[in-house]
């Protein structure tokens, strides 16, 4: 049933009101409570969880962005966070850059991660859905190797942060909050994105991009256009990441496990609603981030986070929100004693001569999924 | 420098056999199954160390160890799907299974830290580091060897695929599951099998890997799934020959550029996957995309 | 009468098959064209041809005036074609109102409203204008209430409606349905027809692919005849049902229908 349609319809307005109040006043809950996060927990090993959760949640949500709403699943987006933190690295070394002012160079390393994601997508949006995914794969392997082997990367040894004399006790401070506000400008751009007309060609090239062509959807012009934006984003988180850990290495800046952190991120809370990867975000990374601090030994995290994720698509496939915003409704629907709208009656409004049931819907969907 | 170039062309064309059987494996299993096995590096991976330990705990050959090996990772191949691919289900199955074997791949990689320590391993054997004199330079035995065998271990895959009731099943998997079901063939025992064999041969190409490539260890299980990948695509996802010529013409290729450059040997590899897939982008000899519908 | 679309003696072959071999089909503006043939005789090729889902071996296809041949599906839309598929096409993720929406973003007749065509992408997907114009269409043909629906819950003949209201929210000049009256119950092929008639009172013009003769018969203007790829017969409904050519294409199998709808 129409769980999620952002876009408040007619006969749904009425219901939706109160549950849009709810969904309002939750999100200022929340975001209240994530500016005051690190003043009352000034413990900078916590506060360093909170910035790494916010550098997440932005980045799955951008990731979201793109691979969420065109089911172009991407596993290539470290190419973007990488190339950002290569920029910044570079930026703030040839420039002999200090204090506040390096975070001017996040801009920049959006612009150069969304430069890069142009040709990228002019090659790798032409083939289908599943054969793009692994494409992607090689493709990422193409960017750490470049990263090994060019010297202006600083090759093996790779580069570090011009040093930043803040107080080390509200250190992460700056950090946390630059992230949080990238995730909060995220989080809108993407609830923007789903209401709006692109994001509507986006979706239905997901659903059947063939058709959407045949409507005259410029499909590749609207792909490359989500996939710039969720590079510029993940660019700029690079850049923060960089200066944050104060140096970035190959397998560092190309770390194959971001990306499927981010994928298992915005899975697990719902791929393709807005709220999904935030909330996935929320619940994953502070656990990795625990879990790295408790066990230092970086394998057995990594064996967690491949078991977690095989968990969450073997029970959960649909992601936290769509499949409790589905109990909800069916119990909502059982109390009221309704019958739920999607039995075969006419509406209000023509009489429709009863539909008999075709062959099932599985067939173009499986069609379309090759 | 001729030389070189020859020596380098007949290590690239026995060691692209290798490649291409592993190759061959990956795309098998796209063409029954519709999904590309992320953890087929890793698995090479795993058959390296599992030669490894039958080598030198057990002190047993390494061909000879392949008799173990095969049958092990054979049932590994089936395993994982079992438990990994077969319970998914929903219209965004395939995706997921790619998800799935990349998560696999992830974890068994740390396992394999785990069990096996970032060490760099070597395999050894009289055959790996003494060489034969052919034709005017000394080709190691490993080389012959392997090449060899990898062409054989294709004829028999083609074997079983053109000439068995089997490979029938298969073949008419790959073209349409849900017709393949109809005429009664047991579409989840074919796809079992298949990516057990799948599986299988990467015992091989772990061993000659493991031999050739002067150390490994669980990281390495990137470098050749970025191959394959590449490989794959290049020949084009579902064809086997398409395996077969990429894979031959691809590590060809690395390795004549390898006496230049090494380090721009590999990139030369992933410049192609580039080309092609601006050229064409169903690969070279996958079925080309008809104007989408 | 003005040929609206007109398909010059495209050939095209697939491996051995020629599915079409010199094939001319010309549709009159305003009317409804029934085209119909046994299996195999190139039909849905010939609309994946004008469609652009295919290219031709030979031959050129004008769409008012226009040449179209081999062109992609976007210019097609663009001059104004619209076409359902045998296999109903709809988004199953989209709700039915948003499945509306995104074909009335692209009006091909381009009446350019100020309201629908905002420059700002990010602008709410169809403002007030593309929705009421979208409830209209959707109580036309009759699951308006449905709207809030996602399109995946949808029966199949519902689907069918919905297929048809979308290709028809983009305001095409002439529609190309392939087969809208299959697997469907007789009802529901009545209260299709008869938007079809309504439809093109109000001067869209279709072309219908149809193996349900009655539905052909009683709906179309003129019925064209495709066998092995070529048109064997072009006409008026009466003449085109007795005339030997077709009921030889049909192997008798119109004598049969024939007899049963004299009853």
């Amino acid at each position: 049933m129409a769980v999620q349609d952002g876009t408040g319809l007619i006969g749904g307005r009425l219901g939706l009101r109160p549950a849009a109040a709810w969904r309002g006043g939750g999100i200022l809950v929340l975001l209240a409570a994530a500016a005051v996060f690190p003043l009352v927990f000034t413990n900078p090993l916590v506060t360093t969880i909170g910035v790494d959760t916010m550098i997440f949640v932005g980045a799955a949500s951008a990731w979201n962005i793109f691979s969420g709403y065109s089911g172009y699943i991407s596993l290539a987006h470290a190419v973007f966070f990488g190339c950002g933190a290569y920029t910044a690295a570079i930026a703030s070394n040839d420039w002999q850059l200090n204090g506040n002012v390096v975070f001017a160079t996040l801009p920049l390393a959006g612009v150069i991660a969304a430069g890069v994601a142009v040709p990228f997508g002019l090659v790798t949006l032409r083939v289908r859905r599943h054969t793009f995914l692994v494409v992607t794969i090689a493709i990422f392997f193409i960017f750490q190797l470049m990263a090994y082997n060019f010297s202006f990367t600083g090759g093996t040894s790779g580069l570090s942060a011009p040093f930043l004399n803040w107080l080390p006790q509200s250190y992460n401070n700056p950090f946390y909050y630059l992230a949080l506000a990238i995730a909060v400008a995220t989080f809108a751009l993407s609830w923007l994105i789903r209401r709006s007309r692109f994001g509507l060609q986006l979706r239905a090239i997901r659903d059947d991009e063939g058709r959407t062509r045949s409507l005259g959807v410029p499909a590749m012009r609207v792909k490359l256009s989500a996939l710039v934006i969720s590079a510029f984003v993940i660019g700029m988180l690079g850049a923060l990441w960089f200066y944050f850990i104060a140096q970035v290495l190959p397998e560092s800046g190309f770390d194959p496990a971001f990306d499927l952190s981010i994928a298992l991120m915005a899975f697990l809370g719902g791929l393709g609603t807005v709220a999904g990867p935030v909330l996935g975000a929320l619940i994953i990374e502070p656990a990795q981030q625990y879990l790295t601090q408790q066990f230092p030994n970086a394998f057995l995290s990594q064996i967690a986070l491949g078991a977690v994720f095989l968990a969450v698509i073997a029970l959960m496939p649909r992601g936290l929100i769509p499949t409790v915003a589905e109990r909800i409704t069916s119990w909502r629907a059982k109390r009221s004693n309704r019958v739920p709208a999607d039995a075969d009656v006419a509406g209000p409004g023509k009489a429709v001569p009863a539909a008999e049931p075709g062959p099932a819907a599985d067939a173009s969907a499986r069609e379309n999924s090759r | 420098m001729g030389r070189q170039i020859y020596e380098a062309v007949i290590d690239g064309l026995l060691v692209g056999a290798v490649y291409g059987l592993m190759a061959v494996g990956l795309t098998l299993i796209f063409g029954v199954l519709d999904i590309i096995n992320i953890a087929q590096g890793i698995l090479v991976i795993v058959g390296a160390y599992l030669s490894y330990v039958l080598s030198v705990h057990l002190h047993i050959d390494l061909f000879l160890g392949l008799f173990i090996t095969v049958p092990a990772m054979f049932l590994i191949g089936i395993a994982i799907y079992w438990v990994f691919i077969r319970p998914l289900r929903g219209a965004e199955r395939t995706s997921m299974s790619l998800l799935a074997t990349y998560a696999v791949a992830l974890i068994i990689e740390g396992v394999l830290y785990w069990v096996f320590t970032p060490g760099y391993v070597q395999l050894n054997a009289w055959y790996v580091t003494s060489s034969v004199r052919l034709f005017g330079y000394y080709l190691p035995y490993i080389y012959l060897f392997a090449g060899a065998l990898a062409v054989v271990l294709v004829l028999a895959i083609y074997a079983v695929l053109y000439r068995t009731r089997f490979g029938r099943s298969v073949r008419a998997t790959v073209q349409d599951q849900t017709a393949a079901r109809l005429v009664g063939i047991n579409v989840n025992r074919v796809a079992a099998l298949t990516f057990g064999i799948g599986v299988a041969v990467t015992a091989v190409g772990g061993m000659v890997y493991g031999a050739t490539n002067g150390g490994f260890n669980p990281n390495s299980g990137y470098d050749l799934i970025s191959r394959l990948l590449a490989i794959v695509i290049l020949g084009g996802l579902g064809s086997i020959a398409g395996a077969l010529v990429a894979s031959v013409f691809m590590i060809t290729v690395e390795s004549v550029v390898d006496i230049w450059s090494p380090n721009w040997a590999i990139v030369v590899f992933y410049a192609a996957l580039v080309i092609v897939l601006i050229v064409r982008p169903s690969g070279l000899l996958g079925r080309p995309l008809a104007r989408e519908q | 009468m003005t040929a609206l679309l007109r398909v010059e003696h495209v050939s095209k072959s697939f491996g051995g098959v020629h599915a079409l071999d010199g094939c001319t089909v010309e549709v009159d503006e305003g009317t409804i064209t029934g085209l119909i043939g046994p299996n195999g005789s190139g039909k849905t090729t010939l609309f994946n041809v004008i469609t652009g889902y295919e290219r031709v071996d030979s031959g050129d296809v004008f769409m008012g005036g226009t040449k179209i041949t081999n062109a992609p599906a976007q210019r097609a839309f663009s001059l104004g074609i619209g076409r359902t598929f045998q296999l109903t096409r709809i988004f199953p993720r989209l709700t039915v109102m948003e499945n509306m929406l995104l074909a009335a973003h692209h009006r091909s007749r381009g009446q350019g409203q100020a309201g629908s065509r905002t420059r700002n992408p990010l602008a709410r997907a169809g403002g007030t204008a593309d929705r009421r114009h979208a409830m209209e269409l959707l109580e036309f043909t009759g699951i308006a209430g449905y709207a809030t629906a996602l399109a995946g819950t949808l029966s199949y003949g519902q689907r069918k409606l919905l297929e048809l209201s979308y290709v028809l929210a983009a305001e095409p000049v002439i529609v190309l349905l392939d087969e809208p009256a299959g697997g469907v119950n007789p009802s529901l092929v009545n209260h299709i027809s008869g938007r079809i008639r309504e439809m093109n009172r109000q001067g869209t013009t279709f072309l219908v692919v149809e193996h349900n003769m009655e539905f052909v018969m009683g709906l179309c203007d003129a019925v064209t005849v495709l066998d092995y790829g070529t048109v064997v017969a072009t006409g008026p409904p009466e003449i085109i049902r007795n005339d030997p050519r077709v009921l030889d294409a049909y192997l008798g199998m119109a004598e049969e229908d024939d007899d049963a709808s004299r009853e």
